[in-house]
């Protein structure tokens, strides 16, 4: 590292940083010293570095003007490798660490010499709100192009490449009251509560916890605030029902107290989280708090205010340069403009004073302020020049003079003759906005304080405000109100609060501020030089004026159009100035403008400390079936059904090549029509019905009849909402006279079993009969084939004689020696058994059957096989053939449509609307293509007339679509409109290249339409 | 997110563990085929979606999978009551517009209201139809 002149900048005593630590960093390739306790923005100022960003539309050289998270300008991007970059990080809240590696994320090739500046300095004219639209408007399919490139020239930061090496993790916490900001409201109310036995959770964004204290003037007991602050935490941090949580932001306030807090844990230590003992431990942690109350002590943000070039670095807010001096040692200039509508930035000037350099002047827009603190300026020799402000700042890469002329704040004027005052630093302050931001989040709209000049937040009940955040900025009175308002909200939760003795605040005699936000300029805004509103978003006071006039009279609308208070940024430091300028464009008043919703989150959020831990393996969760292990060990392809991983096709591999997913699907089809094949079909819904009435409860649920269903007969079900649509199918046994066993689809199990509940429990709790999920229970393997009854023959006690054993029965007996339920149902349109065991005897009978099965050419198969043979026979898939508008006689099942039984099923009304009634609606029927060799697209759109202009009117659309080796040709399952009307006719399906298929409408069973295979 | 107590269970649990099923009390109607088309459709499709007092069906769906009622205030979101299925609710947008209900309500079947139901929860609910 270099030894070059070392913090300029840096006081020789003062602030509460540790001089006897030195932390080197790099900013932008330079290496820098700063010490802990640093930030890196006071690190960088303790330096001298007055650029540290270029602007984001306009690409104009940016300074630091905040200590906090209300900063603007100074986002960088941190990181020393790819796995560690983090975007847009407000060099103000971040801690100084030993090797800190930072960049600034705007600004090419760099920040001190930016090409993007030329566009702002030409093209600053004609680059007004909405640019952008009305620039790159046409071609609209250009449009994803010029963003691109308009986004690199923007720059915004970016996400690392690389797989984050930390981990983050997220905490559910309850408590009686949750107090969030540790200044000094904060601390007064969280001591309250402490001190009566509430649980208390104490939250503050800061490195430190003490907010204002931490660099006021004002003297508690004599002593400095901060000592008082420090006590105060001693106290806290050694009770039980206390939790401190520095580093930690209240991000979101969300429904029924329910707070989002983000801890940084370890993000002041280093880039990634340090090892400890071996373990990298969390780096952020997202706190759930459900509280009992919850009181906000959020502060205020100073508002800066808008001037000609009030963006060139060198311009601060007043209470920035307070912080910086007090708190970090660092005075950030030589030479101070102090512009001012209120007593309470008088401090900057007399905190400058105090570090030894020079203050050129107070401009005080009032015509006659009276206070403590403005005698104590005069009594100091500083020139204070009144019922003035400072319209302008000259200079380009850091401030040179501030232009001073008399206002007329009425007449929104310039009444006087300009001064140009000589100075490197201006600081202003236009009066607090307390931090309302997540009142907002409740949705309560704040109010308009004319007092205070601010919004303060409405509450919601169980919701509590103190101190500055409602506007009481007053450091006695803050105090005196986080108190009474612990007790408010300990009150409310039942409990009562022990008092507790505040430390004495000598008084301070300070006048009213004025009504001060864009200062006039001797020219019209729009001929001025440009003044910033929002700095994050080069927001204009011009721009807002602007926008005014093209009709955008809604603040919502003028936030979207000019882009103020969006971004990261979030509108702290412009928004209220904004609504200002737009109300005096519109002769409105601010508080008849309103103001926009401040949404989650307050600031920005890590995605690791969203995710927490549910990523990788954890992120969603995977059901096995017992046989899954198998399937491994057999070369499986799995495929995602809900949340099931089964068996897709199980390639074989030949020679060491693996077969083809095409090749695994034709053998696997050919075992199951020529010989016998097996399929894990566990993961198929099962739900057992018992009760008196269960009969009749199917009977009201499916659109088909049950009463005449015998024990050990089997039955296919249709299930459809009351609209008439198909929900559901599957098949029902009956295992006893009050004994059911439904069957549901994989997908459809958990909806199935809610909808049983929903009708049982709200239409029909009369009826006796009550429903038990047993999908995991058993196993299901499913034989199917010529060969199936030879297979099971050998391992099974049953009886298989087709006469005694007949299609759609089932049988109870012994299958590999343990207790079964053999269904002798079909999928495939082959002879199948299925056979359902328990699951843990599931592996065994599974391996048994493959012990006798090679001799039968038994061959595993996966859900694709399935899905083709299963179309082969026109058997539906519930959401794939059907969409939530098909009917049972849409899908050609009349046969399986009751419409003589006695109660009035579910869907059965609907049936007989007359949308549903209509001939021409979309029916399932098979398309067969003219040209085998085609497969045709599921979800293909197909008309009758491909000669017709576009729009082409749509017929229908392809549902499900394979090949077939048994036809050896392409085939589909569809839904044309008035289609089983027009078996033999043609369609056409047009392609998105523009290839047009034609297929045949055929009937949708393409193999075996008589049934006679699984009759056998 | 809701914290909403369970009148079955009798317990306030996160929302999480609950599903929403739309407007509570639509009632099927006893003989669908007497209904004309029209009157179908009402009972299949149209619902209430008013700007404060809502009676909704919501189902413990991972925890006892009961169906049961909520009475929510659609602009602040907060939960006034639940009744068990079959009640009938204790606090509507009548009953509060006509002070009958003063607030600090318990929920019909003797369970606890859920966070909310206070005098000035009741308030800003007449606040808001005034």
């Amino acid at each position: 590292m270099s030894k070059s002149v070392t913090q300029p900048n840096r006081l020789k005593e003062g602030g509460r940083i540790d001089r006897s630590r030195k932390l080197g960093f790099t900013f932008n390739g330079q290496h820098y010293q700063g010490h802990a306790g640093d930030t890196l923005a006071s690190a960088l100022l303790a330096n001298g570095v007055d650029i540290v960003n270029r602007s984001f539309k306009y690409s104009r050289p940016r300074g630091i003007v905040a200590a906090g998270a209300e900063e603007p300008n100074a986002l960088v991007q941190l990181g020393s490798n790819e796995a560690a970059q983090v975007p847009n990080v407000r060099a103000t809240q971040q801690a100084l660490f030993d090797g800190l590696v930072a960049r600034s994320t705007n600004g090419w090739p760099n920040v001190q010499r930016d090409v993007m500046s030329l566009v702002g300095k030409l093209g600053g004219r004609f680059m007004p709100p909405g640019f952008y639209y009305k620039t790159f408007m046409a071609p609209a399919s250009m449009w994803m192009t010029y963003e691109k490139y308009i986004r690199k020239g923007a720059g915004l930061g970016r996400s690392p490449m690389e797989a984050d090496p930390d981990s983050y993790d997220h905490l559910n916490q309850h408590c009686d009251l949750l107090v969030i900001g540790a200044g000094p409201a904060g601390l007064a109310a969280a001591l309250t509560a402490a001190r009566s036995g509430a649980r208390v959770i104490l939250a503050d964004e800061q490195e430190e916890m003490g907010g204002s204290l931490l660099d006021s003037r004002e003297l508690l007991d004599q002593q400095p605030a901060a000592k008082w602050a420090e006590r105060v935490l001693e106290e806290l941090a050694g009770l039980d029902n206390v939790m401190l949580l520095p580093r930690t932001t209240a991000n979101g306030y969300h429904d029924h107290h329910f707070v989002t807090l983000h801890e940084r844990r370890t993000e002041h230590l280093g880039e990634t989280a340090p090892l400890v003992d071996g373990h990298r431990g969390v780096r952020s942690r997202m706190h759930r708090v459900r509280a009992g109350q919850v009181l906000l002590a959020t502060g205020a943000h100073e508002r800066p205010l808008v001037y000609a070039n009030n963006d060139v670095p060198g311009n601060l807010l007043a209470g920035a340069v307070s912080t910086y001096i007090r708190r970090y040692g660092v005075v950030p200039g030589n030479k101070l403009v102090l512009s001012t509508s209120n007593d309470h930035a008088y401090r900057a000037a007399l905190d400058w004073v105090e570090a030894g350099r020079e203050v050129v002047a107070i401009v005080d827009a009032r015509a006659n302020p009276q206070g403590d603190w403005i005698d104590a300026a005069k009594a100091k020799g500083i020139r204070i020049i009144t019922g003035s402000a400072v319209i302008e700042a000259k200079g380009e890469k850091r401030v040179s003079a501030a232009r001073v002329a008399k206002i007329d704040l009425d007449a929104f004027k310039v009444t006087g003759q300009a001064e140009t005052l000589a100075c490197d630093t201006i600081a202003s302050s236009g009066g607090y906005s307390p931090v309302i931001h997540l009142a907002s989040h409740t949705g309560a709209r704040p109010t308009w304080n004319e007092e205070i000049l601010g919004f303060v937040p409405s509450l919601v009940k169980g919701v509590h405000a103190a101190g500055s955040a409602r506007g009481i900025h007053d450091l006695a009175a803050g105090m005196a109100d986080g108190v009474a308002m612990a007790a408010q909200a300990l009150e409310a939760l039942g409990q009562s609060a022990r008092a507790v003795e505040l430390p004495q605040v000598d008084a301070r005699r300070e006048g009213p501020a004025c009504a001060l936000y864009q200062v006039p300029h001797e020219k019209p805004t729009l001929r001025a030089p440009k003044q910033f509103v929002d700095l994050q978003n080069d927001v204009t006071a011009g721009g807002i004026e602007l926008a005014t006039r093209e009709g955008f009279e809604s603040i919502e609308h003028v936030k979207r159009y000019t882009a103020m208070g969006f971004g990261t940024d979030q509108g702290k430091l412009g928004n209220i100035n904004g609504m200002a300028i737009a109300a005096r464009c519109l002769g409105k008043t601010i508080p008849e403008v309103g103001t926009t919703v401040f949404r989650p989150n307050y600031t920005p959020v890590t995605f690791g400390a969203i995710a927490g831990r549910h990523c990788r393996d954890l992120f969603d969760p995977e059901r096995y079936t017992a046989l899954h292990q198998w399937h491994v060990e057999n070369g499986a392809e799995f495929e995602d059904v809900g949340q099931w991983k089964r068996p897709w096709y199980f390639p074989k591999v030949v020679n060491g090549k693996k077969e083809t997913m095409f090749d695994a699907v034709a053998r696997e089809c050919r075992a199951v029509r020529e010989k016998v094949g097996i399929l894990d079909a566990s993961t198929l819904g099962k739900i057992d019905i018992q009760g008196p009435d269960a009969r009749e409860f199917l009977g009201r649920v499916y659109t088909n009849k049950w009463e005449k269903l015998a024990v050990g007969k089997c039955r296919y079900g249709l299930m459809c909402k009351d609209d008439g649509m198909v929900t559901d199918d599957g098949v029902t046994s009956c295992l006893a006279d009050n004994h059911f066993l439904m069957t549901t689809t994989t997908g459809g199990a958990a909806a199935v079993l809610e909808w049983l509940e929903l009708w049982h429990q709200t239409e029909w709790p009369e009826l006796n009969v009550t429903f038990t999920s047993v999908t995991d229970h058993w196993a299901t393997m499913t034989i199917t084939g010529p060969e199936a009854r030879n297979l099971l023959a050998e391992i099974t006690d049953i009886d298989l004689d087709r006469d005694t054993f007949k299609f759609m029965d089932w049988r109870e007996g012994k299958v590999a020696g343990v207790p079964a339920r053999v269904f002798r149902i079909s999928f495939t349109g082959e002879l199948t058994y299925e056979i359902n065991v328990q699951a843990n005897y599931a592996m065994h009978v599974w391996k048994t059957l493959f012990s006798h099965g090679e001799k039968y050419g038994l061959t595993p198969y996966g859900t694709e096989t399935m899905h083709v043979l299963r179309a082969e026979k026109g058997f539906i898939i519930v959401g794939q053939d059907t969409d939530g508008s098909v009917t049972p006689e849409d899908l050609g099942m009349q046969w399986c449509v009751g419409y003589d039984k006695p109660y009035s099923w579910i869907g059965k009304r609907a049936l007989t609307r007359s949308d549903t009634r209509r001939t021409d609606r979309k029916q399932l029927v098979g398309l067969k293509p003219k040209d085998p060799k085609v497969v045709l697209e599921e979800g293909a759109q197909i008309v009758f007339d491909p000669k017709h202009a576009i729009p082409m009117p749509m017929a229908g659309h392809v549902t499900s679509s394979y090949y077939s080796p048994t036809l050896d040709s392409g085939f589909a399952l569809a839904v044309v409109k008035g289609g089983q009307q027009k078996m033999g006719e043609t369609v056409y399906l047009p392609m998105a290249d523009g290839q047009v298929h034609e297929a045949e409408i055929v009937s949708p069973i393409f193999v075996d339409p008589k049934g006679e295979r699984q009759n056998v | 997110m809701f914290l909403i107590y369970c009148p079955y269970c009798e317990e306030h649990r996160e929302e999480e563990e609950f599903r929403p099923k739309g407007q509570a009390h639509i009632v099927r109607p006893k003989d669908p085929e007497a209904c004309s088309d029209e009157e179908w459709g009402d009972y299949l499709f149209f619902r209430d979606n008013p700007r404060g007092i809502h009676h909704e069906m919501w189902v413990h769906a991972v925890g006892c999978r009961k169906f049961f009622n909520v009475t929510r205030n659609t602009v602040t979101y907060e939960i006034l009551e639940t009744y068990k299925m079959g009640e009938r609710p204790r606090i509507t947008a009548e009953s509060l517009a006509s002070g009958e209900i003063q607030g600090n309500v318990q929920v019909a079947g003797g369970g606890q209201q859920t966070v909310g139901a206070s005098n000035a929860a009741v308030e800003a609910v007449k606040g808001e139809q005034a």
